[in-house]
Parts: C-alpha cells; sequence; structure tokens
C-alpha cells in the first residue's frame, strides 16, 4: 500500500481522488503507468518470434482439460492482420481432431514478475469456445502444476456473452478449489466490442480489472496455500473449444470464431 | 473492499460532464422542437402505466375461429406479483368455454403512441399456474395497420417468476408505437382444460446485450412460385435472430415492414415495403430483403406465366343453381373448401383472386373434399352439376380424376351408416392444359337431400398436382 500512495503524490491533479486510498474501503483500479513493454500486433503475418511460440497438438488429455481442438501455427489458425492478433478456431477434421485453433506463449522470450499487465481483447461467440488470456509460473517445466502458479487475466465461455472470470491457481487451491471470481457487463457484450483485461500485480496481491473496472483482489490472506507469485510468469493466449469447462459446441456455435487482440501492454 | 469501486478514469469523465453540462446550461434553449412522443418505458408495474383507460382489446371472432378469444380473460390481480402489490392476470379459458376458447388480445395507448427508438427489448416478469407453453407473445399490433407487429412464439412458463426478454428487431422505426403488448394462449397443450398465468414489471429497456444475427424471409427457403399478372403474393416467414444475453439463439417473428425489399426484374414483379408482390408482365422476377443493411436468407422466386384467363362466366339463371363456388351466383354455406385430412391428404390450398373472381387453386394434389356440414345441401331438384377446371402447365400422361359426391342420409352423418355416393370419372381426353375445361354429369344419386361431400381424388397412379376449379355448382 505504500508504493500506491508515493505513487498517488506523482499524479498532478487527480490526487485529491484518492484520499482514502490507504484503508481498504477503496481501492484504485491500477498505479502503475510506466509502459515497460508493449506487443501492438502491427506487422503483419505470423506473430513476432521474438516474443512467442506456438503449443501445437492436442498436448496431454486435451491439454488437460478435455479439449477438443488441434493447435496449429497455420494461418488459418493465427495470424497478425489489420493491427490486431486474429486466434480462429475452426470446426475441420484435422489430425484425428474435429477442431483447430491456436495458442502461443511467451515462455522463455518475455516472462515478468510484477506490473501490470493487460490485453485489449474481443471475444469469439458460441456454446464450447473457451478463448483466455493468461500465465504461467516460469518454472512450470520443473515444478508440478499448480505449484508453478496460474494467472488467469481472463477467461470466457462463448454461452456467457456478458461474463468473464479472473482466477489464481496455486499449491491447494487450483481448479475447483482455485481463487476466482466473475465479471459481468450490464449493458454490453464481450463480443461485440473489444474490452481490457488487465491484472495489477505486486509482491502480495493481484488485482484483476476490466477496462476501468475493478473486480478482484487476491492477497496471501485470500489463499489456502503458499503464495506463489513471487517469480516470474509467462503469458498465453488461446481459444480453446471444448473441454471440461465449457462443454462442446452444439449446432448453433457458429465457425469460424475469432479472437481479436489489439495489444499486450506491460506497466511498472 | 469488494463492493466499491472507485476509479480515477471515471471521476475524471464525470467532471468532465459536469463542466460540459453547465457550459451548456448557459446556453438559449430553443422553443423550436420536433413534434416529439413520450419515451415511457413502463407498460405495467403495479397498474398501467400511461395507457390511458380504454387500452384492452381482446380477440374477437374471425375466418378461423369463430368463437374467438375470452373477453374477460385479461385483469389486474392485486394478490399476486412479481415487485409491488399487482400483476396482469390472464385466464385461459377451457376449450369448450362458450365465452371464448383461448386467451388473446392487445393492450393499446389511449391516446399518442411512444418513441421506442432508445429501448432494445421489452422484457417482463412471468409465471403460470402450472408448467406451460404460451403461443405468442410480443407487440406492435394495433389493429391498424399493424406495421410493426413482433412475435416471440412458443414462450415456457413456469410456477415461479422468470424474467423474459423480446428483442426489438430495429427500434429505429418504433417511433410512435401505441400497440405495446399483444399475446395469445390456448390449450392445445393442456387437453384443452385452462390455467392462469400472470405478467408483471413490463417494460421496455435498453439492454445493450442483445446480438442480433441474421433474418430470414420465406422462413430461410427459396421458395418458387408460378403465378399471373396482377395475382398478387405476399413476403411471409419473416424471422429474425438474436444471440440473447444468456448465449441462446432467440427467433422472434416480425412484420415485413423492418425489412427492404427488393424485385430481381421490377419489370416483372414489383414489391411493396410491405412485401406483397405483384406480377406485371410474363417473365421471371427474385424477391429478396435485407435487414438493419444486411442480406437475409431465403427468397422468393415469381414465375409469372401472363394474364389469367378467367373461367367462362356462367349464364344459367340463378333460380335454377345452387351454386358450391362462384363469383356469379350466392354460394351455399360450405364447411371448407379444403379439410386438410390428415393423415393421408398432401393437399394445399393455394387460392387467389384475379380482378376480383376467385379461384381455387389445390397444389401438392392428392384427394381433398369439400363439405356441406352445417347443413347438409338439399340437391333434390338439381338434376346436373357442373365444374370448370384448369391444369397449368402439362396434363400428366397417366392423369385419371374421380369426383365422388356424398350423400350422409337422414342422419346427416358422414359414415353414419347411411351414406350413399356417385363417382364422377374424368379422363385425360376430357381435359387440357391451360385453357378451362367444364365437366358436367347427371345427379345419378337417388336420395341427395342432405349432400355433405365433394371428393377429388387422383386415382389408378395419376401424377396430377396442381390445378384450379372455378364455378362448381348444382342446376336444373
Amino acid at each position: 500500500m505504500k508504493k500506491i500512495k508515493i505513487y498517488n503524490l506523482l499524479l498532478i491533479g487527480f490526487g485529491s481522488l484518492f484520499i482514502g486510498c490507504e484503508t481498504d474501503e477503496k481501492q484504485t483500479v491500477i498505479t502503475k503507468t510506466k509502459l515497460v513493454m508493449s506487443e501492438e500486433f502491427n506487422v503483419d503475418g505470423a506473430p513476432d518470434s521474438n516474443l512467442w511460440s506456438y503449443n501445437i497438438g492436442t498436448g496431454s488429455n486435451g491439454w488437460g482439460n478435455n479439449e477438443l481442438q488441434y493447435y496449429t501455427d497455420r494461418p488459418q489458425n493465427i495470424k497478425v492482420e489489420n493491427g490486431v492478433l486474429k486466434i480462429t478456431a475452426r470446426r475441420e477434421q484435422y489430425m484425428g481432431s474435429s477442431y483447430t485453433s491456436a495458442r502461443i506463449i511467451s515462455k522463455g522470450k518475455y516472462e515478468k514478475k510484477y506490473g501490470r499487465i493487460e490485453a485489449r481483447i474481443k471475444l469469439p461467440r458460441g456454446k464450447g469456445l473457451w478463448p483466455a488470456f493468461w500465465m504461467l509460473g516460469a518454472n512450470s517445466d520443473t515444478v508440478i502444476w499448480p505449484q508453478c502458479g496460474e494467472i488467469d487475466i481472463m477467461e470466457y465461455l462463448g454461452n456467457s456473452p456478458t461474463k468473464i472470470f479472473g482466477t489464481v491457481h496455486g499449491p491447494g487451491y487450483s481448479a475447483g478449489e482455485s481463487i476466482s471470481k466473475n465479471f459481468f457487463l450490464s449493458n454490453s457484450r464481450f463480443d461485440t466490442d473489444f474490452h481490457i483485461f488487465g491484472i495489477e500485480w505486486d509482491e502480495n496481491r493481484v488485482n484483476f480489472y476490466v477496462d476501468d473496472m475493478l473486480y478482484h483482489s487476491v492477497t496471501p490472506e485470500d489463499v489456502s496455500g503458499e503464495w506463489v507469485f513471487n517469480q516470474s510468469f509467462y503469458m498465453i493466449l488461446n481459444v480453446a473449444v471444448g473441454g471440461i469447462l465449457p462443454g462442446a459446441p452444439n449446432g448453433e456455435t457458429p465457425f469460424p470464431q475469432e479472437m481479436l487482440v489489439d495489444y499486450i501492454r506491460v506497466y511498472e | 473492499m469488494k463492493n466499491t469501486k472507485i476509479n480515477y478514469f471515471r471521476n475524471a469523465i464525470l467532471l468532465g460532464l459536469v463542466m460540459v453540462i453547465s457550459v451548456n446550461c448557459d446556453g438559449d434553449m430553443s422553443d423550436e422542437t420536433l413534434a416529439t412522443y413520450p419515451k415511457t418505458a413502463e407498460i405495467f408495474t403495479d397498474a398501467p402505466v400511461g395507457m390511458g383507460s380504454n387500452f384492452y382489446f381482446p380477440y374477437g371472432p374471425d375466418a378461423n375461429n369463430p368463437v374467438g378469444s375470452k373477453f374477460s380473460a385479461w385483469s389486474v390481480d392485486s394478490e399476486v406479483s412479481y415487485k409491488g402489490n399487482a400483476s396482469m392476470r390472464f385466464d385461459v379459458p377451457n376449450a369448450n368455454d362458450p365465452e371464448g376458447n383461448y386467451a388473446g388480445g392487445i393492450l393499446r395507448i389511449d391516446g399518442a403512441g411512444r418513441d421506442l427508438t432508445g429501448y432494445d427489448a421489452l422484457t417482463f416478469w412471468a409465471k403460470a399456474s402450472q408448467g406451460v407453453t404460451i403461443g405468442e407473445i410480443g407487440f406492435g399490433e394495433d389493429f391498424f395497420p399493424n406495421k410493426y407487429i413482433t412475435t416471440m412464439r412458443n414462450i415456457s412458463l413456469g410456477t415461479n417468476w422468470v424474467k423474459y426478454i423480446i428483442p426489438i428487431p430495429d427500434a429505429s422505426k418504433l417511433l410512435k408505437e401505441r400497440g405495446v403488448f399483444r399475446y395469445s394462449a390456448g390449450t392445445q397443450n393442456t387437453n384443452g382444460f385452462g390455467y392462469t398465468f400472470w405478467i408483471d414489471e413490463l417494460k421496455f429497456e435498453k439492454l445493450g446485450t442483445i446480438l442480433p444475427l441474421q433474418a430470414s424471409i420465406m422462413n430461410g427457403n427459396n421458395v418458387v412460385r408460378s403465378t399471373f399478372v396482377g395475382v398478387t403474393t405476399s413476403v411471409t416467414g419473416i424471422i429474425s435472430s438474436f444471440n440473447m444475453p444468456n448465449g441462446i439463439n432467440q427467433s422472434v417473428t416480425i412484420a415485413p415492414a423492418f425489412l427492404n425489399f427488393v424485385s430481381s426484374n421490377p419489370a416483372v414483379a414489383s414489391v411493396s415495403d410491405t412485401g406483397v408482390v405483384t406480377p406485371l408482365s410474363v417473365g421471371t422476377a427474385v424477391i429478396t430483403a435485407t435487414f438493419g443493411g444486411q442480406p437475409t436468407l431465403g427468397s422468393l422466386t415469381i414465375n409469372c406465366t401472363g394474364t389469367f384467363t378467367s373461367a367462362p362466366i356462367p349464364t344459367r339463371n340463378p333460380a335454377n343453381v345452387l351454386s358450391v363456388f362462384s363469383d356469379t351466383y350466392t354460394n351455399v354455406p360450405v364447411s371448407y373448401y379444403n379439410g386438410f385430412w390428415t393423415p393421408g391428404s398432401t393437399t394445399g390450398s393455394a387460392d387467389f383472386s384475379v380482378n376480383g373472381n376467385n379461384v381455387l387453386n389445390y397444389t401438392t394434389f392428392n384427394y381433398v373434399g369439400i363439405s356441406f356440414a352445417n347443413p347438409t345441401l338439399n340437391t333434390t331438384t338439381m338434376t346436373k352439376v357442373h365444374f370448370d377446371m384448369y391444369i397449368p402447365n402439362n396434363v400428366p400422361p397417366n392423369f385419371s380424376f374421380l369426383i365422388t359426391i356424398e350423400d350422409w342420409g337422414p342422419n346427416q352423418i358422414d359414415n353414419g351408416g347411411d351414406d350413399t355416393r356417385q363417382q364422377i370419372f374424368v379422363t385425360a381426353s376430357q381435359v387440357q392444359a391451360n385453357s378451362w375445361v367444364t365437366i358436367e354429369a347427371p345427379l345419378t344419386l337417388v336420395n341427395r337431400n342432405n349432400i355433405g361431400l365433394i371428393i377429388m381424388e387422383n386415382i389408378n397412379g395419376s401424377s396430377l398436382s396442381n390445378f384450379y376449379m372455378d364455378n362448381i355448382y348444382f342446376f336444373n
């Protein structure tokens, strides 16, 4: 909290609005405004290989969730075009799967401890679609999940067009026991416009926000196990199809469906 | 902490707004304004809101339902409410209720219409005395001209209060709407037994969470119709789909006036704003539509084969005629010209009118009946029967047609044990494609004072599918 107070003093003209911020009764949405990384998706073609790698295939047991898609690096599943990253989920027979899509990760290329991490995204529609903007601990190859930690900045199910959810997973509080919270749009939808999904992450807190609304704040007191968020994490963008959480697509699910990512920005 | 949402972006915007507003307040307010209509959202909360005094209009009898709806079905129930202290109550009568065999009607503002352009849905809370499916709920019906009727069909009600949302197809057109609610509820799914349902907090809302999907005409099918100059036909089956806030796709039946229609060949067929198609000359024209600037699914292709030749006008003395179907004579009471007998009969009807001359058109024909059940027809003084028949396009080579005239006997009951029949066989040599032929036959029935049915049918594998009939009458 001390950090926030210091920062407020720098905000000329807005300082008066922050009186009382040192108590837990009021909460600022964002405090970190020094841009340290920006992926604007402004170069057409494949995603920047300096920042991103692909996950290909079906993983183990549908990436642990019985997901139905085969992830590819083909342009029909993932490309940068007109200033946005497009991840396209398709209904097609491919390598033994009935759907294709894509998942990119910044592991080993961009990993970050603490900061404000946000993306501006327009989401797809339809039962069975399960897009996400999320993070895993950089030690995920050497430490078994959930010990590595997971921060789901945004998850969404295509049959709930007004709802997203933010979640942290760690040892003793993963999957069904994860610390999760829903956020509902009251007068618009996530599939008709772009919205900003972000976290502001400090040593002892992860705050989740959508646009200018803070809706979820997790501290070590909120979790029932070890706080594993004091290490670097990498970013993941994907559109899953089917699986335990969303269920399979139905006859009304339109294909292809796109998740559009306008940018990812990281602040300190 | 969880319940507070403070942020400086929003506060900054608010401050900005205050400044802008204060500047505007100093400006001159013009006295000149366009005529405006109230934007009231509520229709019923604990009482009708802004509806005037004479606003409930139940559906009366019509050609399809001579009994009509029960006029007392609607009331305000001060014992039951979702919110506040009253709701609207709808008592759907038993199917055999002599005062009305269903419940249905409209709520129409007694006064100026409302400006609904700021809303995107009609919403309400509802429940029923038992789980039941309500046939139709909607808005936009004012009894004239019903321009923007919008209807959600088959609404499933349970016994607890649930919120229902009917999307407004295109609110920009609803500048002064008086028909703010319509409903029709029968007992087709409750074995004829009545029930009660309640609606509360009926109002228009701007939800912002409804995504319009594609609309369709002709139920999304590409329909082809052969027709004649001046024989109008209508674009029907107009459906608009929406993805609702709960992720479910919801279809709504909407009025043609929400769409823009286009004819591919306006010299062959024109189409009006209300989807009425008028063939003008020989040729083919495809009618399509857009909704909200987007193309709709489905089309109506008009094949206009030219000017329709009416059947010869009968010249017999009306005193010597008992007419079943003609525009020359006064027709006897007829129960139906197509019984749509199911299962079995595939025959449809596409009857039409050219310059006031009505023509029976039987389509996808196998057999069809014309009935006089109430009362049966006494043809004792008549000696012959007359039909004019027209087969468009071509006569199938295997043409074989049978007309059966059936007398139901003294008990006047079909298949009541005392029926007698006369058969009139029509062969290919008696008919001709694309022109009217007259079929006349002597009446040989001994007892013919209780004629109940005229049956027409394909026999011997005949594949006649489409024909017209006119001037069906008995004479002496």
